[in-house]
């Protein structure tokens, strides 16, 4: 039975209504125009067919594409498309969301699972999504005696630092967020902000468990940073440059993996402990100290340490593709736009419409991009596959490892590299030139 | 001013290194019981468990119910090893109500019981490989489980608990296709036990964290009372199958595993060796068991125990698990006392625990083959 209202009025409902566009305009102008001319200011307008955009000319953006890919190209080539969208943040969150489902898949199929199924109708593709709205809708409880600021401050920093790790990595000939002339040092300073955030967090929560947590976490990621330099310092002495994308162009005939095999490998078991996964996942090990230093963070506070540590996850794929596996370098396999469409356009019936911005991208870009993607790719299969496979180490036996046994070996590899260099085989008259 | 403290109470000394955690009654690391663990840096320094959170009074509602109603509740306290858990008060009240049982009951009871350890052993991997970190471990025993739940539901009409030993042979008979589709299962169960042994048991990663943790010698395992598989884990050869047979299990070819090392891995290895056991008693009984015959002796209504007293014990999953049953002449007994070997087990987790790294702690307190529910009866 429905009734209306009892205190119902036509007229104040009327009055509400104008009460709402009133509102609606207030704060479109106080605070959406300001918005509106922060983007202005960032995106150059184009001057199309001899005139800057007016009001009118705006509103034919959707009927007219020539008129809307000029605008889209200039924003391409913004800095905020760059930390927002293509190598910064959008683009390693996508690839990291895909990485989750994919390791959600592949694990249940090592365990003769099915894994996620129902959410989405096709082999559960929805489920992050759902995960993620779950997340969200979920109370943040934080312990009474919580130190407050530090506690809320912990999983934002870590998205944070995961976030200034990916904007370091070249995705493609000149597409990267930060280029700085010491890159691999900005990435040695970034990892080390890691620990610090875990033993914050861990202590701030006031809690046993993250207490112990958080040790385990420092001690363990400082104990596998120092393999992690020495490793990647072959590199280093090999291609001449800290710059990560100098670095790649320096792999264009050959990989560096080739030449120190034994600094990638030494990396590529570092990766695991700075990323806390089996069989390094002792500041998690739930089954000793229940969650360790996430253990009282709840809803989405443990939502972004989770995008924070799949972040992390490509940002370090990333690292090893670019250091070791030739980065964007690869055989053109990319098609290249057709001449045809920039010159004459697209004639349909009497209609013939011109694109002055085509290409978006151009085709170096894309290929290099394609080249990334599928090594990247590969080396995130590789990092998830143990977690089928191994249990977890004991502290003691994963401190062994990281300060005797990597450390030997990443020396070993110091020492190949200067071989190489000093015999004249690569570098200056060797097989670089 | 000081307080008078209540006798038999007393203020503990807090040293300021050490750090108490209770592990547990909430705690994914633990089960329905809770570890007081003193700890110095990575070191444990002492351990107190505390068992007694899920105690049901088992023992004491038996003494309100008649031999046959005393079935289905008994069972409750593991029920992953229904049938074990019931074998010894089956055969304690077969000998006060002095019962015989047919000959082809005594071969299902025993292949009940075998299909039900193997069930237990499972469930108890699946969480051992959890505990260790190692998921794939915890997936494929639980989904190979499901192998034998399948098996004892076609011959009892339940998944989990079945009630299906009674006194006086068992409460239905076989399944017409029973002894194809067992033989067929086992021998594919055989093929998947190989495959535990190359992706966990020869693990490196297990093999580093395990061997040489928690080591029970075997005048310690003797001293303390341990059973089961901790005991056989120390070198000492006993089995309650070998050594005090019941029902069929002379006659059968199988053999006890034992272990000298008595550390986690060898406590972690004597159950899994053990399921291979369980498999050739099950074929070899199928082979042995007369084809056809009566499985169940009629009993009166109502029956009554004379003025007696019994003590039966079989190996179960755990261990021995002993009954002791007084009657006087009434249809309840007068008294039940169960005798678990989970309890027994706990008690040397003080002197394991002692001295060992935390990260120990899961794989000595599930290696010890604990079942909290079934230690609180």
């Amino acid at each position: 039975m429905s009734t209306i209202a009892p205190q119902f009025r036509f007229s104040r409902f009327i009055a509400s209504l104008f009460d709402l566009i009133f509102w609606v305009l207030l704060i479109f102008s106080l605070v959406g125009l300001p918005i509106v001319f922060i983007i202005l200011f960032y995106i150059k307008l184009p001057i199309i067919n001899g005139q800057l955009m007016t009001p009118y000319l705006s509103m034919t953006w959707m009927a007219d594409p020539s008129r809307t890919l000029p605008i889209v190209k200039n924003f391409i080539h913004t800095t905020i498309f760059r930390v927002m969208v293509f190598p910064g943040f959008g683009f390693a969150a996508l690839l990291a969301a895909a990485t989750i489902f994919v390791e959600r898949k592949f694990l249940a199929k090592m365990q003769l699972r099915v894994g996620p199924l129902y959410c989405g109708k096709i082999e559960g593709i929805l489920q992050l999504m759902g995960d993620g709205f779950k997340l969200m809708s979920k109370e943040i409880i934080i312990p009474a005696k919580a130190d407050k600021p530090i506690f809320w401050m912990g999983p934002l920093l870590f998205v944070g630092a995961a976030g200034a790790f990916v904007s370091l990595i070249p995705v493609a000939p000149g597409w990267v967020v930060a280029n700085p002339s010491v890159g691999l040092l900005a990435v040695f300073a970034i990892i080390g902000f890691f620990p610090i955030i875990a033993v914050l967090t861990a202590w701030a929560a006031n809690s046993k468990w993250t207490f112990i947590g958080g040790l385990r976490a420092l001690h363990q990621m400082v104990a596998f940073e120092i393999p992690l330099i020495l490793s990647l310092l072959g590199v280093v002495i090999l291609s001449g440059s800290l710059n990560l994308s100098h670095i790649v162009e320096s792999q264009q005939h050959f990989w560096w993996i080739t030449f120190v095999p034994i600094g990638a490998i030494v990396f590529f078991i570092t990766i695991f402990a700075e990323l806390e996964r089996i069989p390094f996942d002792l500041p998690e090990a739930e089954s000793e100290i229940v969650a360790g230093w996430l253990t009282e963070f709840s809803g989405m506070m443990y939502g972004l340490i989770q995008l924070g540590t799949y972040l992390k996850l490509y940002a370090f794929a990333g690292l090893f593709v670019v250091l070791f596996l030739g980065g964007w370098n690869g055989p053109m396999v990319w098609p290249p736009f057709p001449q045809d469409i920039i010159t004459n356009g697209i004639t349909i019936g009497p209609v013939t419409a011109k694109f002055p911005g085509l290409p978006l991208f151009d085709q170096q870009m894309l290929n290099g991009t394609l080249w990334f993607v599928i090594k990247t790719v590969g080396v995130i299969l590789l990092i998830l596959l143990p977690r089928g496979v191994f249990p977890r180490v004991r502290m003691d036996i994963a401190l062994h490892t990281g300060w005797y046994k990597l450390i030997g070996l990443a020396f070993i590899n110091i020492f190949i590299a200067l071989g190489l260099l000093y015999a004249g085989v690569l570098g200056p008259g060797g097989l670089l030139q | 001013m000081t307080t008078q403290l209540p006798p038999g109470m007393h203020i503990e000394t807090v040293d300021e290194k050490i750090m108490t955690l209770n592990v547990g009654p909430q705690h994914p690391g633990s089960g329905h019981m809770r570890l007081i663990i003193k700890v110095d840096g990575d070191y444990i320094v002492s351990c107190d468990p505390d068992p007694g959170y899920v105690h049901r009074g088992e023992e004491k509602m038996a003494e309100y119910r008649n031999y046959i109603q005393n079935i289905p509740h008994l069972e409750r306290p593991v029920i992953h090893d229904s049938s074990n858990i019931l074998y010894p008060y089956c055969l304690g009240v077969e000998e006060l109500l002095g019962i015989e049982v047919p000959e082809r009951a005594k071969y299902i009871r025993v292949i009940a019981a075998e299909l039900n350890r193997c069930i237990y052993i499972l469930y108890w991997l699946a969480i051992y490989g959890i505990f260790l970190g190692h998921s794939t471990m915890f997936m494929w025993p639980a989904g190979d489980r499901e192998l034998f739940i399948d098996l004892l539901e076609a011959m009892s009409g339940a998944r989990v608990t079945h009630a299906y030993l009674v006194p006086g042979g068992v409460r239905n008979d076989l399944p017409s296709n029973f002894e194809e589709r067992c033989l067929r299962q086992v021998a594919y169960f055989e093929k998947r036990l190989k495959e535990y042994e190359a992706i966990f048991y020869q693990n490196p990663l297990l093999k580093a964290r395990t061997e040489g943790s928690g080591i029970l010698s075997r005048t310690d395992a003797i001293r303390l009372g341990t059973t089961g598989s901790v005991l056989r884990a120390s070198g000492v050869d006993f089995d309650v199958r070998k050594k005090e047979p019941y029902d069929v299990y002379e006659n059968l070819d199988f053999q006890t595993i034992v272990m000298k090392e008595g550390d986690s891995y060898a406590r972690s290895r004597v159950p899994y060796l053990e399921m291979f056991e369980s498999c050739r008693i099950i074929k070899d009984a199928l082979k042995k068991m007369p084809k056809s015959g009566s499985v169940r002796t009629k009993l009166k209504p109502n029956p009554k125990g004379g003025n007696d007293e019994v003590y039966r014990r079989v190996e179960s999953g755990r261990g021995a698990i002993g009954y002791y049953i007084v009657s006087n002449n009434r249809p309840e007994p007068y008294r039940v006392k169960i005798s678990v070997g989970s309890f027994r087990n706990l008690i040397c987790m003080p002197y394991l625990l002692k001295g060992e790294k935390l990260g120990n702690m899961p794989a000595v307190y599930w290696g010890l083959n604990y079942w909290p529910v079934e230690a609180d009866r």
